[in-house]
Formats: C-alpha cells, sequence, structure tokens
C-alpha cells in the first residue's frame, strides 16, 4: 500500500465475488439472440449490407411495438390525470373525465406523482374486485385481498419470495411447466430455490396430465420440499388454454398435496380457438365448495400488459391472495411497503382496464370496436400462425389456443446437431441464430424455455401486422427448407 | 385422507414458520405501525369518531406532492402529450413541450409509451442523462452506456446490493450504512441476509460523518463478517446534512485504502438550503481527485424523479450510473435486470425531462424557472422555520436542516416515559410518537425506525406541509412536548 493510499488492486465486485444465485439466471426473452438482432439493426442503420432491410423483433409479447393500436379511452383518461388542466377541454368525453376525477380524488394532494398506498390506491383495488366478482359469475372478492403490482412479475417474485426457505433437503421446490415462461426459472434461480419441472403434453396439445405432476412431485420430495405450484393459463409460451376439468384437478391435487397455487392469468383474454374459455382458478376453486375453497391457498396473477391493451411499459398489474394466512398477509403488506408503491400511471390504466365504459357510456361504442377488433386480429393471426407453419415439412405446430405466441416443434438434420454442440451452442439457438442472420427474423430458441430432452422448438409471437406476418412465415418456411437441406 | 379425496384439516402450507425467515426480520418504519395507526384513525374520523383534532397531518414521508406541492406544469403536459398524442395537434400545448413528447416516442416501439422498452431503459433517455450529468459535475464525462433506469431509486439501491450479497458466516457481505439512516438500506439488507454495518453520524457535529468512526465500525465488523460496501445518502435521510467536499474527499480515500465499493445516495441532490453548504457529486469529487482514484474505485450512484423540485414519486423514475464497474459483472447487471423487463416507461418519460428541462429562449422557460424556484425556496424557508421553532422548546434540539425534506431532532424524554414504554415493550420514541398522534393528529416516524445512539430519541418529521400547516403542526408539537414533559415528569 503506497502512501496515498491507492494502489494496483483488484476489483471489489467481479464474477468470483458476486452473488452465485445471479450467475445462474437466465431470460432468454431478452437473452443473447436478442442482444445480437439489436447488434445486427445498429449493423443496418450504419448502412452494412444485408439478405434483408429490417430485423422483425417476434421474440416478446409486446404488441404497441409491433404496431398494435392503444385503446383511445384509456389513453384519455391517462392524459387526463397527468395533466388535469385537461379537464376542462371539451375535446374529451364525460366518462373519461368522470374516472379521471375519480382516480385523481383518490390521490394525495391530487396528483398521480404522490405516493399510493404500498397495496395500492383503495377505490382501484375495490374496482379490481368488483370485475373479478362479475367475471367469476358472482363470487365475492375482497378488495384487501387485492394487491396492485408492477406487472405481474413483480407480484410472483413477492409471493416466490415468501415461500422460500430452508435448507438442503427442506428448502422449498416449486413446481412449473416445461415449457415454461423463464421468469419463473429465473426468479427460482435468483432465490435459491429448488425448480420442479413438470412436462406438459405437446402431443396432447400442451395439455397438463395430473400423473406428471405426481411424477415430478414424487420425484422432488426425495432432494426439497415442493411448497408451490405454478400454472400460466392461457399458456406462455405454448398457448393452450386449460379446460375446466383439468383445472379442478390441478385444484385437487394441489389440495391433496399441500401446495400453495400460483396461477398465472395475465392471458385471460386471449382466448381464440372454438371450444376454448378461460376459467379462473378462483371461480373453479370456489364452484368446487368450501373443502376446497376454504383451504387452498392460492395467488391469481392479472396485468395490463396482455389481453387486448397491450399496455406493457405502464407496468400494471394485480395479484389476488385467496386463503392466505393472515400473519403472512401482514407480512406480504410489510414486504411490498418496503418498495414504497406500485407506478400510479400503471395502478390509473388498471382502473380503466376493470371499469372500462359501459352501454351506456359516450366512449363505449368506439371502445368495443377497438378491443374486439384487436382481439380478432390477434385470433386470425393465431390461426394463420398454426396453418403456414403446419404446411412446413419439419415442422409441427399445436394449434395456439389462446395467449400471443406459436411453439411449433422443429425437426433438426442430425449434421446441425453436431455442429450446434460442437460449437457448445443448443441446437435450437444455432437455428435461431442462423434464422436471424439470413432473415432478420427474431425469435427465442424453445431451450429458453424448456422442452423434452432431445427436442426442438421456437417460440415466435403472432403480433406482427397480418401482410408482415405472412411475409415472416413465408421466410421461416424458405429458411426450414434450406436449412434441411444444407445439413443433410 | 377420505375417498372422495376431500381434506381433513390441515394447517396452511405458507405460515410465519414455513415462510422466507429473511423476510420476518424486514422492518420498513415510514410505512410501518405508527402509519398503520394514523390511517385507521383517518377512517375512525371519517366515520365521525369525535377526536381531539381533525385531520391527521401526514408528516411522515417524503411524499410532496400529498402535502400540496404542485407538480411542474412543463413535464404534466408533455406526459400528457405522450399518454395520448393527439394533443400534439392541441394548440394549447407549447412546441417544447410537443417537440420532447415527440422526441419520446419517436424512441419508443410502435411510438408508444405502452411498449416494453430495453431493459437498460430507453437509449436516448440515458443519453440525456448522461448529458445531463456532464453539465452538473463540470464537464467530466458520462457514458451513457453506464446508465441504468430503475424503478425510483430504491429499485437500483436493492439491485447493486443483490450483486453484492455473496459469502456465508465470516464470509458474508457486509454493508456499511449510516446511522441514522434510510430504512431501504436496513430492510433489503436484512431481506437479502447481508450483514448490516453501523457507522455512526456525529450529532453534535451537524451530523457529519467522521473517518475514525468509519474506521472503528470497519475494524469491528471485519471480526464477524466481509464488509465490501460503504452506502452514503448525501443529502443525508433523515439527518438532512449536506457532506462538505472535503468529507467526499475523505471517504473516497476511505473506500480506496480499505477495498470498498461506493453506493452514493444523491436523490436529494438540489434539496440544498443552508448558506455555505453545496452538493458535490461523488462521480465529480472523484474525478476531480486523479486517475488513481477515478480508475480504480467502483461508484454507484442514484437518483430519482421522486424528491428535489419535481416530487414526483408516483411516478416511479430512477437512474443510476456506474463507474468502474467490471465489465463482466456489468453483463450480469444487465441480464438481471432484463427479467424484469423495463422500469415503468411514464418514469422514464419523466426522468427525460428532468434531465433536459425548458431551456432560456424555449416558450416553457420561464413558467418552469418561476415554479422551480418557488418549490426550492418555499423548501428552504420551511426548513429554517422548522429548525428555528423546534429550537424554542425545552426537551428538543434541532440540528440545522441543511438539505434533503426532514427534520431529525433530538428528544428528551422523562425517565418515567422511558420506563412506561419499555413496560409496553414499546420503544420509548415509537411510545412518544403514538402519544402526539392521538393527540394531535400529527404522524411523524420515531428515531428508532432510523437508528440512532443508544439512550438518543428521535422523531423524523417531514417539512413538507404547507408553510401555514407546517408552523400550526410545530406550534402543536412544542405544546405536546410541554405536556408530555409535565405529565411524566
Amino acid at each position: 500500500m503506497t502512501e496515498n493510499g491507492c494502489e494496483h488492486r483488484e476489483r471489489v465486485l467481479t464474477m468470483d465475488t458476486m452473488n452465485p444465485n445471479i450467475k445462474r439466471v437466465e431470460y432468454a426473452v431478452r437473452g443473447p439472440i436478442v442482444q445480437r438482432a439489436a447488434q445486427i439493426e445498429r449493423e443496418l442503420k450504419m448502412g452494412v449490407n444485408k439478405p434483408f432491410t429490417e430485423v422483425i423483433k417476434a421474440n416478446i409479447g409486446d404488441c404497441h411495438a409491433m404496431g398494435q393500436k392503444p385503446i383511445t379511452f384509456f389513453r384519455q383518461v391517462l392524459a387526463l390525470c397527468s395533466y388535469p388542466d385537461l379537464l376542462e377541454d371539451s375535446k374529451f368525453p364525460e366518462d373519461a373525465k368522470s374516472r379521471a376525477r375519480r382516480i385523481l380524488q383518490a390521490c394525495g394532494g391530487g396528483s398521480l406523482g404522490a405516493y399510493s398506498t404500498s397495496q395500492g390506491i383503495e377505490i382501484i383495488r375495490q374496482d379490481v374486485a368488483r370485475y373479478i366478482e362479475r367475471r367469476d359469475g358472482g363470487i365475492p372478492c375482497d378488495p384487501d385481498n387485492i394487491y396492485l403490482s408492477i406487472g405481474a412479475s413483480d407480484a410472483i417474485v413477492t409471493m416466490l419470495k415468501l415461500l422460500v426457505s430452508g435448507e438442503g433437503m427442506s428448502r422449498t421446490g416449486v413446481m412449473i411447466s416445461i415449457p415454461q415462461y423463464p421468469l419463473y426459472s429465473a426468479a427460482l434461480a435468483e432465490l435459491g430455490a429448488v425448480q420442479i419441472s413438470y412436462y406438459l403434453e405437446e402431443d396432447n396439445c400442451w395439455s397438463l396430465e395430473i400423473n406428471e405432476l405426481r411424477r415430478a412431485l414424487q420425484e422432488a420430495k426425495k432432494h426439497c420440499s415442493p411448497r408451490a405450484l405454478c400454472i400460466i393459463n392461457p399458456g406462455n409460451p405454448t398457448g393452450q388454454v386449460q379446460s375446466r376439468q383439468c383445472i379442478e384437478d390441478v385444484i385437487r391435487f394441489a389440495a391433496t398435496e399441500n401446495l400453495f397455487l400460483m396461477s398465472d392469468e395475465v392471458y385471460q383474454d386471449n382466448v381464440y380457438a372454438d371450444g376454448c374459455k378461460f376459467h379462473s382458478f378462483k371461480k373453479v376453486l370456489f364452484e368446487m365448495g368450501p373443502e376446497y375453497s376454504e383451504k387452498v391457498e392460492l395467488a391469481s396473477f392479472h396485468s395490463t400488459s396482455k389481453c387486448y391493451m397491450g399496455e406493457c411499459g405502464f407496468r400494471g398489474g394485480y395479484m389476488e391472495v385467496v386463503n392466505l394466512d393472515p400473519e403472512v398477509k401482514v407480512q406480504l403488506t410489510k414486504l411490498v411497503s418496503v418498495r414504497l408503491c406500485p407506478p400510479v400511471p400503471g395502478q390509473a390504466l388498471l382502473d380503466v382496464v376493470v371499469n372500462p365504459p359501459q352501454p351506456d357510456e359516450p366512449s363505449y361504442d368506439t371502445f368495443i370496436k377497438e378491443r374486439t377488433e384487436t382481439l380478432a386480429t390477434l385470433a386470425e393471426k393465431a390461426n394463420m400462425t398454426q396453418e403456414i407453419l403446419n404446411q412446413v415439412p419439419g415442422i409441427k405446430c399445436n394449434p395456439v389456443q389462446g395467449a400471443m405466441y406459436s411453439f411449433p416443434r422443429i425437426h433438426l438434420p442430425p449434421k446441425a446437431i453436431l455442429e450446434a454442440k460442437e460449437k457448445g451452442q443448443s441446437p435450437d439457438m444455432f437455428y435461431c441464430m442462423k434464422l436471424l442472420e439470413e432473415t432478420g427474423i427474431c425469435l427465442v430458441p424453445g431451450s429458453g424455455f424448456g422442452q423434452r430432452d432431445g427436442t426442438y422448438h421456437f417460440r415466435m409471437t403472432i403480433l406482427p401486422s397480418k401482410e408482415k406476418l405472412k411475409i415472416v412465415l413465408a421466410k421461416i418456411k424458405e429458411f426450414h427448407q434450406h436449412f434441411t437441406d444444407q445439413y443433410s | 385422507m377420505s375417498e372422495n379425496g376431500a381434506l381433513p384439516h390441515r394447517g396452511r402450507v405458507l405460515t410465519v414458520d414455513t415462510m422466507n425467515p429473511n423476510v420476518k426480520k424486514v422492518d420498513y418504519a415510514v410505512r410501518g405501525p405508527i402509519v398503520q395507526r394514523a390511517l385507521q384513525i383517518e377512517k375512525e374520523l371519517k366515520e365521525g369518531v369525535k377526536k381531539p383534532f381533525e385531520e391527521v397531518i401526514k408528516a411522515n414521508i417524503g411524499d410532496a406532492h400529498a402535502m400540496g406541492q404542485r407538480p411542474i406544469t412543463f413535464f404534466r403536459q408533455v406526459m400528457a402529450l405522450c399518454s395520448y398524442p393527439q394533443l400534439l395537434d392541441d394548440n394549447k400545448f407549447p412546441e417544447d413541450a410537443k417537440n420532447r413528447a415527440r422526441r419520446i416516442l419517436q424512441s419508443c416501439g410502435g411510438n408508444s409509451i405502452g411498449a416494453y422498452t430495453t431493459s437498460q431503459g430507453i437509449d436516448c433517455v440515458r443519453h440525456d442523462v448522461a448529458k445531463y450529468i456532464q453539465r452538473r459535475d463540470g464537464g467530466i464525462p458520462s457514458d451513457p452506456d453506464n446508465i441504468y433506469l430503475t424503478t425510483g431509486a430504491s429499485d437500483g439501491i436493492v439491485t447493486i446490493l443483490k450483486l453484492l450479497t455473496t459469502g456465508e458466516g465470516r464470509t458474508r457481505t457486509g454493508v456499511m450504512i449510516s446511522i441514522p439512516q434510510y430504512p431501504l438500506y436496513s430492510a433489503s439488507i436484512a431481506e437479502l441476509g447481508a450483514v448490516q454495518v453501523n457507522y455512526y453520524l456525529n450529532e453534535e457535529k451537524c451530523w457529519s460523518l467522521d473517518i475514525s468512526e468509519l474506521q472503528r465500525s470497519l475494524q469491528a465488523a471485519r471480526e464477524h463478517c466481509n464488509p465490501r460496501v460503504l452506502c452514503i445518502i448525501n443529502p443525508g435521510n433523515p439527518t438532512g446534512q449536506v457532506q462538505s467536499r472535503q468529507c467526499i474527499e475523505d471517504v473516497i480515500r476511505f473506500a480506496a485504502k480499505e477495498n470498498l465499493f461506493l453506493m452514493a445516495d444523491e436523490v436529494y441532490q438540489d434539496n440544498v438550503y443552508a448558506e455555505g453548504c453545496e452538493f458535490h457529486s461523488f462521480k465529480k469529487v472523484l474525478f476531480e481527485m486523479g486517475p488513481e482514484y477515478s480508475r480504480k474505485i467502483e461508484l454507484v450512484s442514484f437518483h430519482s424523479t421522486s424528491k428535489c423540485y419535481m416530487g414526483e414519486c408516483g411516478f416511479r423514475g430512477g437512474y443510476m450510473e456506474v463507474i468502474n464497474m467490471d465489465q463482466e459483472v456489468k453483463a450480469q447487471l444487465s441480464k438481471l435486470v432484463s427479467v424484469r423487463l423495463c422500469p415503468p416507461v411514464p418514469g422514464q418519460a419523466l426522468m427525460d425531462l428532468v434531465v433536459n428541462c425548458p431551456q432560456p429562449g424555449e416558450p416553457s422557460y420561464q413558467t418552469f424557472m418561476k415554479e422551480r424556484t418557488a418549490v426550492l425556496s418555499a423548501l428552504a424557508e420551511k426548513a429554517k422555520l422548522t429548525e428555528e421553532i423546534l429550537n424554542t422548546v425545552p426537551g428538543i434540539s434541532c440540528n440545522p436542516v441543511q438539505g434533503a425534506m426532514y427534520s431529525f431532532p433530538r428528544i428528551t424524554l422523562p425517565q418515567r416515559a422511558i420506563n412506561e414504554a419499555k413496560a409496553k415493550g414499546q420503544t420509548p420514541d415509537m411510545f412518544y410518537c403514538m402519544k402526539l398522534l392521538e393527540d394531535t393528529g400529527i404522524c411523524l416516524v420515531p428515531g428508532s425506525g432510523f437508528g440512532q445512539r443508544d439512550g438518543t430519541y428521535h422523531f423524523r418529521m417531514t417539512i413538507l406541509p404547507p408553510t401555514d400547516k407546517l408552523k400550526i403542526m410545530l406550534h402543536k408539537l412544542k405544546e405536546f412536548h410541554q405536556t408530555f414533559t409535565q405529565q411524566f415528569a
């Protein structure tokens, strides 16, 4: 050490000294392939010559980025809330103004800029509770069981945090589907919990089989303490909409096996296929009677990011907790208080989502028109995607029953698999990287979501405009054929 | 288990015994038990229950708008334009607001603030933040790639603490933090299972930071953990002191010598009131100390849209600047923030306006300056008023409120009161604050929520209520303290 106190030294924070759990975290939706796509975009901007003129980002469920328009009414209310002088402006409809006034009255100092209570603005939680009651055929919902959150991700992570305890064999295990949305695997890695994978049945339209849950659970009990069962319905990346029977079976299973249920229902309005219907876990639970509805601990999650709103950037969301131990609930409330409150614009947005224009209100017609069009377009694109991909020899796509993605299985020639492995890449990453370099289309390899050994997939959103989607699908078809020939 | 699968009575899966034990150790006094009681009292007042007061005055939290401070007009105009771009055709909005809105929207996916942004935050906003930092720090370069937009400063602080927490037992990460401190730090340290390493600010010297105290604290800590990081809040919360430039240099030298990662919480950087006090950013001082420090010290600085003259707490806007972070660790940081997708876009937009505010010559400049100046001078007045009035109360001693938004006066409590508190299982200052709340409706946070030297008692009170209300509040406090002292004599 020299006299001035400073000489060459190693950094305090290095790969060796940092939190080891974080090193294990992966999040493919924004992982290496997306970084490469962003780099290619920069190269295009700089005039580098490529076999394509733009990168098509079909990797992330971001509707507005792909051209979907926001709902007019929602943005009017947000503008009014942001700048209340506009309440004097005759260009805004009365129903938007009355919603804005109501929200502002519930904010400290009448401003969106004040902190709200940590659980979220009370009248908004009340509106959410009423929305849930309407949705679930009148089954009561207590606003005190509603926690507004920073997108659904925030609430999911908070619940997982609460659930994680123990060490070694008593360490919390959390059951999650394979394939899954990698927030779950990332959060479990960060928290040092044990991920318990249960496989969805690809040959049966990604159905959830109870004997598979049982298998996964039995295995897991040998090395951890399984405590929670997570289910994403409608599914991400797989798009299946579980049947009511399935949901009942899962509830029974959770009851029998003493598992805390977490139901991720952010795609609840994104249901396209004939014969499919969204059944909320809350509703089914209560319809199964008090022996279940008074016992099973359930947390359900929703968000403003998907459905017909697509307002990802606002980070609006909520969770409803059912049968949560009152002392634990106090701990939950305390935990969320440290981060003060969820973003108030997101809370306001959620309020208009659960409290949209009614038939007798001025904005109703436009609202319904916009909502219907958005959902109908998504349904068309879901169907188109499945049809076109199923025409490609070597690609097999299950029906996109709901959500926003296709997750087709791709057959890769052994030579390609070998080359990938030599490069230290998972074969579907190798495939997707080549697709990106040759066509500018950015997808996420199935390995980022999990899949059965020896199978390969990719996740592609159905969000590009219809015209662009047709082009994307045609290019994928061409690429796949070319790739197959190249590695035969 | 009966045949129909119906359950025998069973305990819940998630109980206080089976839940995450670290979460149980978390406390956050700013929204803790006294605030819960305050809310309950508000409900009772609404229901018509008679009380010795008509309203609860919430002087517990640094929430400027809730206490009547107005938002900056320009900022809200741009936010409205971004939310509902049809308004770009409305001639009621000034051109400079429209330009900013267009620029922000152009950098959003599909030109919508409803799209996700990159996880590090909108590119052009990070560029604007970097330019702001450069201007603030006399031209010292700031790389936009070192800027991470965050969900308020709290989010950034927790993320960095997460990265730093590792080891077990004697090698467990120790985090140095001031006593008194803003309890986000103690809460996060508890949740992460890191070791809190306290260093005491010097109340007799206006809450100054003494290097000898840092040294003492560090030596003691090394016996049971691995101290890796030193956190400093400047201007201070709850204490309000604005550290001198010399002090900041000394802290940097100390961190260099002792191999500590520096975290500088600077969210109150515009809230400086006292004569002779000036905000010196850690980044600037670090670079002015020359390459032997500026190339070595790992520093993260935090800022937010919640305080200063904006007070936009609800938008959850913020950023951090990382200096000399290991490149591989930075890649891990980027990966970690990607899991939560992106910070709220309205907050990112708002941050853009804060760092890219109206310039002389622009249509909104005059109004902007007028509003900004009015807010900051009102705060300065109230800081002084608070200090003066509290210092006229026998048994209350208030250090100058040099900056931030709070007073943290020391209160002398009669021994009988201390005994009664302890008999009730309450900290004496909680006992005092609860009585104050029940008798006057004034909600403060007891000093025990922030940390204080053993045997001393304090409370934290914001300086945010409007001046008239603040005067009334301070007089009620004076009255209460005298009554309390007599009652427990």
